[in-house]
């Protein structure tokens, strides 16, 4: 018994403290991705011919990349000879309409999430049934984690159950394999109505890597309609906890700390650049692009080494 | 008999120099390795060249004590063999999955059912005759059942009451007593392998890096040992030690994560929540070096795609070192609890005989005594120069299990201190051209996986490229072991037993 409080005592309290402060993510995550227009010549396209997802495509002669096909590999960015695709700290990348998910210029962070319908239904207590559909356990995982003392979903009145019979929707992974489909619709009509499903992951939007595979549908909305698309590869716990609160109508549309948090994001981008450049990597140039923070307004960097993942409060 | 050809793993060979042996003694050589200790790595089907008529069956056998692979090939001309499963039960699930496959029939294996239930790649070759205008349909298939007074049938899944991939489980019980598991899979089969031929392409990176999601590096270190090998590029000393960083990283976070989850299934809610959290404290080291929390586009053809600096490397080291500290509370927590102890004790037995004729890898044949570690075996990468200790335990149960993950972590944090104090300098990537493999190789690469023997064959044709990519998920050895060990034991410990292996679904399916 003694032990047991002693290890209480050691492990401490760790519930991040979200949305009240921002989230800590790791310096080198690749968000939300950028495209700077003024860099990008119209009639080029070699961006195109690296993405393994076909995610980008030229829309009325600008350049768009659909973050509902992107894996967040880079390849893009690496292939651009004009440095005009970079990834940015923007973790808050979820939508409601599949179109939103096109990139042309920068992440708009989606006020439009909410939907007071969907607040009033569920904006106390939403309860979801998880279904896999040729997830590769990825996106599973990072699902599973948000029932951790870390995120601890149940604070915000949202859970995972058991049974579609006690959901009010489904949370879909997985790019729908065929030999998943029945399953997944069985599922879908065992959930009372008013129901909702979010696709989680691109292979849940898109089909992901697997796209265009005779085993596979393409996504969750080939099957059933889909309420909130979160978009990654995986993504990060706290993009799919953004969504979910946002939709529900539980988040300040801009909280106090977010300027400050893109502040410190730009730092960090000073900071590994300086990093990135001593390695020897055939694009290091473009490789150090990740956070895509405009460099020339950059803070300089303080003298503590890499104050990363601390609250930027 | 003509000999089997002896290669090391990570290394190519020329297709023409693997001996075509005539089935007699392909089938010899199989069902004899066991006593040559030797253990069936893989057996696959492979197309034959153009206007040959059948199919050519690969075997790759592996001889850990010499640290050696044995290969060899025989041409099945008709739709049927005679089955080794009955004297090498090793080749059980290879022998269906052949069957599916490639449409021909081993005669007289004594459970010849769909792994993945899909078409045959062979048009009119069906090891069922089912007819072509029907597609077969997933979960459909005679399953084992026993009947008599008040036995009854348990049947779960696809979809499971937890945040999973999709299976099914049929349990012949009577009362809780469990007589037998079947587990029939195939929910996530996506078509990986079949894609994968005429590789590489711009999407053969991103499905390695999610053939098995939460094995993102062992799968990646294994397709670029293969690569690597073919376009005859040799990876830096500093790309090396990265990758075994990243390995270990990933073996800390989920076996981290499955104590966790085997605290969870007896109730015992302390080491439960912390090691849920101290799993993404692991995921969260790798993500210091590559952004992402699985490792994606961290192992890359002929290095890596990221450096740490000194800086870095220190502030892992103190996350670290702080992370095992908590971790080992919270284990020891758990091992040492009495209530624990009952329940994971003499729960989910597989004995040594079974592991060994079954060919269990990884945690679940450590588990059972064997002393079985690609890392020791058949080191490849940094493995060569730092070396890991081989966490054994003798009682195959849910304890075994439980207990072997606590050594590897703590040897895996020893290993990665190591390798984060004394980083060899110099680049972390070569330039490795995937455009120019060599032509009419074979390549055998094996990893060390958090789970298990991780092993990737690759074959390729006249212009370089993949005619045939196989891969084998440790689970694809081990999801056999998880119904023995519920065999005889209470239905009520299937999930305890279940996540003592945890075991990847579409690691299986592929």
């Amino acid at each position: 018994m003694l032990k047991l409080l002693l290890a209480r005592f050691q492990q401490g309290h760790r519930t991040a403290q979200y949305p009240e402060m921002p989230p800590t993510l790791p310096d080198r995550w690749r968000g939300g991705p950028s495209i700077d227009r003024g860099k990008c010549p119209v009639g080029c396209f070699e961006c195109g011919d690296t993405c393994p997802t076909d995610a980008l495509r030229i829309q009325s002669g600008h350049l768009g990349l659909d973050m509902g096909r992107c894996l967040f590999c880079t390849e893009c960015m690496q292939s651009c000879p004009h440095g005009a695709i970079t990834f940015t700290q923007e973790y808050r990348l979820a939508a409601r309409k599949r179109e939103a998910l096109v990139v042309e210029g920068k992440v708009e962070p989606r006020e439009k999430l909410l939907d007071e319908k969907l607040r009033r239904l569920f904006g106390r207590s939403l309860k979801l049934r998880q279904v896999s559909a040729g997830g590769c356990n990825g996106c599973e995982s990072d699902v599973n984690v948000l029932g951790t003392i870390v995120f601890d979903l149940g604070r915000f009145g949202i859970q995972m159950v058991a049974s579609p019979r006690h959901a009010d929707g489904l949370l879909i992974t997985g790019p729908v394999t065929e030999n998943m489909k029945l399953a997944l619709k069985k599922t879908y009509d065992a959930v009372p109505e008013p129901k909702i499903v979010i696709a989680v992951g691109a292979c849940a939007i898109s089909g992901g890597p697997y796209i265009d595979h005779p085993e596979v549908h393409n996504g969750a909305d080939s099957v059933v309609p889909v309420d909130l698309y979160v978009p990654g590869c995986p993504p990060h716990p706290f993009t799919i906890l953004d969504g979910l609160l946002g939709m529900l109508g539980r988040l300040e549309s801009e909280p106090a700390w977010m300027a400050r948090f893109r502040e410190t994001g730009e730092r960090i981008a000073a900071e590994n650049l300086e990093a990135m450049k001593t390695w020897d990597l055939p694009r290091a140039e473009e490789a150090v692009k990740y956070l895509g923070a405009d460099l020339r307004h950059a803070p300089p960097a303080p003298k503590d080494p890499l104050p990363v993942e601390k609250p930027r409060s | 008999m003509t000999a089997l050809l002896s290669v090391r793993s990570g290394k190519a060979v020329e297709r023409d120099a693997i001996p075509r042996l005539e089935f007699e003694d392909f089938r010899r050589a199989i069902v004899e390795a066991p006593s040559r200790r030797e253990r069936v790595a893989a057996l696959f089907g492979t197309p034959l060249q153009a206007r040959e008529e059948g199919v050519e069956l690969v075997v790759v056998l592996a001889f850990d004590e010499e640290g050696l692979i044995k290969v060899g090939s025989t041409v099945l001309s008709g739709d049927a063999f005679p089955s080794m499963t009955a004297e090498c039960p090793q080749v059980h699930l290879f022998e269906r999955e052949i069957a599916e496959q490639w449409g021909v029939v081993p005669e007289g294996h004594p459970w010849l059912k769909p792994v993945r239930f899909v078409r045959s790649q062979r048009p009119g070759h069906d090891a069922w005759n089912r007819p072509e205008s029907e597609a077969p349909v997933v979960g459909v298939m005679p399953f084992y059942r026993v009947e008599g007074e008040e036995v009854h049938e348990v049947a779960v899944g696809p979809v499971h009451a937890g945040v999973i991939e999709p299976g099914h489980f049929r349990f012949q019980c009577h009362g809780e007593h469990v007589f037998h598991l079947e587990i029939s899979l195939g929910y996530q089969h996506r078509g990986v392998e079949r894609a994968l031929v005429g590789g590489p392409t711009k999407r053969t990176i991103p499905y390695m890096e999610t053939l098995s999601g939460d094995t993102t590096v062992g799968h990646m270190t294994a397709y670029c040992q293969v690569l690597e090998a073919l376009s005859g590029c040799r990876v830096p000393v500093r790309a090396h030690a990265l990758r075994g960083i990243a390995l270990e990283l990933e073996r800390l976070a989920n076996h981290t994560g499955d104590l966790g989850a085997l605290a969870n299934d007896v109730g015992f809610l302390p080491t439960a929540s912390y090691c849920g959290r101290l799993r993404g404290d692991f995921l969260n080291l790798t993500a210091m070096i590559c952004g992402s929390r699985f490792g994606r586009s961290l192992v890359r053809p002929g290095g890596v795609g990221f450096d740490v600096d000194a800086d870095r490397c220190r502030l892992m080291l103190e996350r670290l070192q702080t992370a095992l500290r908590d971790t080992k509370s919270a284990v020891e927590l758990l091992l040492e609890s009495a209530s624990v102890g009952a329940r994971f004790e003499g729960t989910g037995v597989v004995s040594q005989e079974v592991a060994q004729a079954l060919g269990l890898v990884g945690v679940a044949a450590r588990a059972c005594g064997l002393e079985r570690d690609v890392r020791h075996d058949h080191p490849s990468g940094v493995f060569r120069l730092a070396h890991i200790p081989i966490s054994v335990w003798h009682t195959g149960d849910v304890f075994a299990r439980a207990y072997i993950r606590w050594l590897e972590i703590e040897r895996s944090c020893a290993f990665i201190g190591e390798q984060l104090r004394a980083l060899p300098t110099g680049k972390t990537r070569v330039p490795c051209e995937s455009k120019t493999l060599a032509s009419n190789r074979l390549c055998v690469s094996l990893v060390e996986g958090w789970r298990g023997e991780i092993c990737h064959v690759a074959l390729t044709d006249d212009e370089g490229k993949f005619s045939t990519y196989k891969v084998i998920d440790p689970s694809f050895h081990n999801w056999f072991g998880l119904s023995m060990a519920l065999r005889d034991g209470q239905i009520s410990d299937f999930p305890l037993c279940n996540k003592s292996f945890n075991l990847s679904y579409c690691g299986h399916d592929l």
